[in-house]
């Protein structure tokens, strides 16, 4: 890579010269060597006092900010009621509270903090010093004093030799960890069928989660979005959380002809179809319905369904389509289930 | 309340409805056209009419039909009623500039009077949601922790725990909620425009609907508290870590940066 | 160095201080443990101190954990919110979010500790990453520090998981469907899915028992584990002395910078409360998890923008990029499109703690190593490196699909097939991308060793010729850029021994042999400039 075409004396200055008269007469042993460290060189406040009386100054003020920053907190602490809203641009409308505590806070520790780097750079010693590393290792003496060490203690326990207690002893230790690990039995209970069946059965009412009233089939226009539960389920309920993770209902109207799927036709009524709302990969609520692509996309993970075809999978991480719930209409003309969902809702699991 | 929504189940109560509704926008209509001419409300109504099928064959006729039946570039617009017409045109949605899977909002350029006409034609076309008062969407008076709830079961799901929107499938969206009128937040839940769908006041009552504006007005209008300070626009985790990269990472840098480089030398001034 | 001197009379003590100090000594041995320590050298640079960062983190969050634990109430049994907020007033919730909101509007403070302790959390991962980062690319994992790499490496691990499991805690609408998520991915794990997830949470979900459980994970078995790796991460530092870059007068054998005792105490201990003073000032200006929009948790309800916390975004893409790939067969399920990346998770996680060990045995370097590499010196680590932050941030990338998509206007499907096809694509193409950039830079090394820095400034020559005038470097420069080693990769030997019979040779041994070529060969390192080199050009007059 060195192809300079300059033949000339002049040219060495397009080259780095040797130090020192070195070049041409003597060569040099490594020309890369370590120089070593460089002389110290001071900063104006190690030679002129008054540049050091400044800095000092500086160090104090930084420190007495410090100071006004945490009788300032206290004082904001006193004065500002907790429910306090104040306009700040930009921040908008904040807790006068929370922003007057946070800046003095800021300010109390910034003082100190500024106050002893500040102190550290100019006024302690800089000059840098040389300290000896050592290896990790012992040397050959040690490594072999350590050993015979080891050599005796372990001949000393007959650990070796008596293979009897090594084995009963390595059973015993592999034992005693189950003691804890059968403790862990009541965390919870078993699995049973707990994930296979939920709230929903034959004859129960869907009840709509916004009136809390039995949803009727001319309540849902074609185009709309509604979410039901089952009948009897109260929000006050001991296992509300755990029966409405489960029996979470997504009610959609399409036009008869727009549904593809001949079950998923089957099972609603008159276009009314009823699909789980907790998503089949991890479980959140699903529920993003486009109503003219009758795609429901999930938040979290973006599993994109079909409603039009059996809330098949169209895209994303799910694995398979959205439960169906098989409604029809009693006798009082409200949308009631006809059984429970015929697949376990929610994540796939290794039973299922 | 009550005894309304038993009633409306009654066959006749669609006539009713649409009673109500001609009633309303023609009222609408005379309380907002201008005065000179004092004729009677029949006349205001069909005048109302003649002059949105103008405006209609001029800005929506190419898409939708010469007379609202739809055609492969819109929809029909039979039966959606005056409440779709003032949200899609109030909001600058309608006329779209193109056909396309989302038509995003932009500049209005009817004036009220105009989209009344042109929803009064559409209206006329058959029965439909209506424009609704200023008291069935005014937040005033409205539960806004109930409207909380109901946010989060029929709302956020798409337009986020505030309304900032979010992400649908292909690059559609839900548009944020920010600075929207009521009276369009209301008639978004009535009509469920483009792909959003309806929730019509069977399955979510008026006053449900007054809840949620409440809601929104309380967390999400510019007089909105937030204690916290700057919110980063309230869209979750992923721009606190950007802003704790940036920023406070940053910050952290700096400092470092500045606390090892090395104090000017005595000689070099 | 300091040195005592044992004195035949001792001084007595007069400073009350140096008496407590002696009073100490005489029953720990103070003054042994002071003897190396007191004046102990930290070279002096500022990516030194992207560990302290994480270290201050870690103590903000320790103190402001403490005060939150005052307040906050682990507990789901239901309440009926009355506090301030009116847009919650009536609406039930769990103990633990109610109490959360308490802190946040009716606890005078409560609202900015709880706000530090986030933004602590946030900056504490971010700053083991990078600090990881830093000793990766450098170099600063090799002997004698491989353990400490590792200690640092399962202090990030379990960082995330005390995030995640403090995220948890107010049991909000957000971090509840963080949890479902995780109940989801448990329940994925073949033949024991189901009983883990009813053990998790004393059985279905959401149960009454996780935000107790995750409360003891969270504040006590998780930090103190992690109290217990700094501790000896710290130790270990202190042992092994700072490694240091390359410069006049460093070598193997010394260590050059300030003294412990007072500059570092001042630098470090005024480093503390810049750290705990900037997150204030952020935590008061900034909203961070404003619990009180999101609502309490109902596993029928959720908000579009559903995110884990940062550090665990990268997860949250391999889960949204998987395709559904589901396995029935005899009456089971193998639930792969969510068991494949819940394993895939900590494996790109040990792909970077295994690295050291891999290294050394492609390279069979076995010697200890003080002075830092310089990135460009190393390029298939280099090249590694950025190839695993690639993997990172595509991840990343895929774990806010849904933010990047409203913001950027893009497609959410789009934006999930760019990082299905980035996962593999991308890292590749990085890691040649860096090695290449790297053997530029190498190669701009060695011009500069041999014919000086580019000054800019062009002479005309007398018999009118231009050149640029090259300014020779300093001998210390000239030390910087060649001081690396350059090794030769291991060599097998040849294929047939004297006798032409085929020497057997281990497969392992000759895939070590191929990575070695791979790593020391020639396409990984412009050979820097040789004694002789330097000297015919420097020497040279005319004759070069």
């Amino acid at each position: 890579m060195s192809d300079e075409t300059g033949s000339h004396n002049d040219v060495s200055e397009n080259l780095p010269s040797a130090h020192g008269g070195h070049s041409g007469d003597v060569v040099k042993p490594d020309p890369f060597a370590n120089p070593g460290l460089p002389p110290h060189e001071y900063r104006r406040q190690d030679i002129d006092e008054k540049a050091a009386k400044h800095s000092e100054r500086v160090v104090a003020g930084l420190f007495g900010l410090s100071m006004l920053g945490t009788i300032g907190f206290i004082a904001c602490f006193v004065i500002f009621p907790v429910d306090k809203i104040v306009y700040i641009f930009p921040f908008g409308h904040v807790s006068a509270l929370n922003f007057s505590l946070g800046l003095t806070l800021a300010v109390a520790l910034l003082g100190i903090g500024v106050g002893a780097v500040h102190w550290a750079r100019t006024l302690m010693s800089d000059e840098e010093i040389v300290d000896e590393r050592h290896r990790a290792d012992a040397d050959d003496e040690l490594r072999e004093n350590i050993r015979q060490q080891w050599i005796t203690g372990a001949r000393e326990s007959g650990f070796g030799r008596r293979k009897l207690i090594r084995t009963t002893m390595y059973g015993a230790m592999a034992l005693v960890p189950l003691a804890g690990v059968v403790l862990l039995r009541d965390l919870g209970p078993l699995p049973e069928d707990k994930l296979r069946h939920t709230l929903w059965s034959k004859g129960k009412v869907l009840i709509n989660s916004n009136t809390n009233r039995p949803l009727r089939p001319e309540d849902v226009a074609v185009g709309s979005l509604t979410f039901a539960q089952p009948e009897g389920l109260q929000e006050s309920d001991e296992d509300f959380q755990q029966q409405i993770a489960k029996a979470a209902l997504m009610i959609v109207r399409l036009k008869p002809e727009d549904i593809k799927d001949k079950q998923e036709a089957d099972w609603g009524h008159q276009g009314i179809v009823a699909f789980s709302k907790i998503c089949t990969h991890v479980g959140c609520p699903i529920s993003l319905y486009e109503q003219q692509t009758h795609h429901v996309l999930c938040p979290c993970h973006q599993s994109t369904f079909d409603l039009s075809d059996g809330a098949r999978v169209i895209f994303g991480p799910a694995g398979h389509p959205l439960p169906q719930l098989r409604i029809s209409v009693n006798g009082d003309g409200n949308l009631v289930a006809l059984g429970d969902f015929a697949v376990p809702v929610g994540p796939a699991f290794w039973e299922r | 309340m009550k005894k309304l929504s038993a009633r409306r189940r009654h066959p006749l109560a669609a006539l009713v409805v649409l009673l109500f509704a001609l009633a309303a926008t023609g009222g609408l209509y005379a309380a907002l056209a201008p005065a000179p001419k004092a004729q009677a409300d029949d006349s205001a109504q069909s005048l109302a009419i003649t002059q949105g099928k103008k405006l209609y064959s001029v800005g929506c006729a190419t898409c939708h039909g010469t007379s609202g039946q739809g055609s492969t570039d819109g929809p029909s617009l039979v039966g959606v009623g005056s409440a779709a017409v003032d949200f899609q045109v109030g909001t600058g949605r309608m006329p779209a500039q193109q056909p396309g899977a989302q038509i995003p909002k932009k500049k209005n350029i009817y004036t009220q009077a105009q989209i009344d006409q042109l929803a009064a034609y559409i209206a006329s076309l058959g029965p439909g949601p209506v424009v609704p008062t200023k008291d069935q969407y005014s937040p005033a008076g409205a539960d806004a922790a109930k409207g909380g709830e109901l946010f989060r079961t029929n709302c956020s799901q798409c337009h986020n725990f505030v309304g900032r929107g979010g992400a649908l499938t292909d690059g559609k969206f839900a548009p944020s909620l920010k600075g929207v009128d009521p009276k369009h937040v209301y008639e978004a839940m009535q009509t469920g425009p483009q792909n959003m769908p309806s929730f019509p006041d069977t399955t979510m009552p008026q006053d449900a609907k007054a809840d949620i504006i409440a809601y929104l007005h309380e967390v999400d209008s510019s007089s909105s508290p937030n204690p916290g300070g700057f919110t980063l626009g309230t869209i979750g985790p992923v721009s606190e870590g950007l802003f704790a990269w940036v920023f406070g990472l940053g910050a952290m840098i700096a400092i470092a940066v500045w606390m090892a480089a090395r104090t000017s030398k005595a000689k070099k001034s | 160095m300091s040195t005592t001197t044992e004195s035949p009379s001792r001084r007595q003590a007069t400073h009350p201080g140096e008496r407590i100090a002696e009073w100490t000594d005489g029953r720990l041995g103070l003054y042994k443990l002071a003897k190396s320590n007191l004046r102990k050298i930290f070279p002096d640079h500022w990516s030194f101190m992207l560990g302290e960062v994480c270290l201050y983190s870690f103590v903000i969050l320790i103190l402001t954990g403490v005060y939150l634990t005052l307040f906050f109430h682990p507990s789901m049994s239901e309440v009926v919110y009355h506090g301030p907020y009116a847009p919650l007033q009536g609406v039930r919730m769990s103990d633990a979010y109610a109490s959360t909101m308490h802190i946040s509007f009716e606890v005078r403070g409560g609202l900015l500790v709880r706000q530090i302790h986030h933004w602590a959390a946030l900056i504490f991962i971010a700053g083991m990453i990078v600090h990881m980062m830093r000793v990766f690319f450098t170099g600063g994992f090799r002997k004698p520090r491989e353990i400490n790499w590792l200690f640092g490496w399962t202090l990030l691990f379990l960082g995330m998981f005390t995030g995640f499991t403090g995220y948890s805690l107010p049991d909000d609408l957000l971090s509840g469907t963080g949890v479902r998520f995780m109940e989801g991915a448990i329940l994925s794990t073949p033949l024991i899915g189901t009983y883990l997830s009813m053990f998790l949470f004393g059985g279905e979900f959401p149960g009454h028992d996780f935000v107790s459980r995750f409360y003891s994970v969270h504040i006590l078995l998780l930090p103190g584990l992690m109290a217990g790796l700094l501790t000896a991460h710290l130790i270990l530092i202190f042992y092994h002395k700072h490694t240091q870059f390359p410069g006049a007068g460093k070598t193997e054998k010394n260590v050059v910078g300030t003294p412990l005792l007072p500059i570092y105490t001042a630098k470090a201990g005024g480093f503390f409360f810049l750290v705990f003073g900037v997150i204030s000032a952020i935590a008061a200006m900034v909203t961070i998890n404003p619990i009180w929009t999101m609502g309490p948790y109902r596993p029928d309800q959720v908000s579009t923008g559903a995110q884990p916390d940062w550090y665990m975004g990268f997860s949250e893409g391999l889960i949204r990029v998987m395709p559904g790939w589901e396995i029935r067969a005899w009456g089971h399920t193998l639930v792969l499109g969510v068991f494949i990346p819940l394993m895939i998770f900590p494996l790109v996680l040990m792909a970077i703690a295994v690295y050291p060990f891999v290294e050394s045995w492609i390279t069979g370097d076995k010697r200890e190593h003080h002075i830092l590499d310089r990135p460009r010196n190393r390029p298939v680590r280099t090249g590694f490196g950025v190839a695993w932050l690639t993997l990172y941030f595509v991840l990343l990338i895929g774990g806010g699909n849904d933010i990047w998509a409203t913001h950027f206007h893009l497609s959410i499907n789009a934006i999930t097939w760019f990082v299905r096809i980035g996962f593999f694509v991308l890292p590749v193409l990085t890691y040649w991308i860096t090695k290449r950039i790297c053997l530029g830079l190498q190669r701009r090394d060695r011009d500069k060793v041999l014919h000086g820095r580019e000054t800019g400034i062009i002479k005309r020559l007398p018999h009118g010729e231009f050149i640029e005038v090259h300014e020779p470097l300093s001998q210390q420069q000239l030390h910087v850029l060649t001081a690396h080693a350059q090794p030769r990769p291991i060599d097998l030997g040849p294929e047939f021994d004297e006798n032409g019979v085929a020497r057997k040779t281990s497969p392992v041994a000759k895939l070590q042999a191929r990575m070695s070529r791979n790593f020391y060969g020639e396409n990984s390192a412009i050979p820097k400039p040789t004694a002789e080199e330097f000297e015919e050009i420097t020497a040279g007059h005319g004759h070069h």
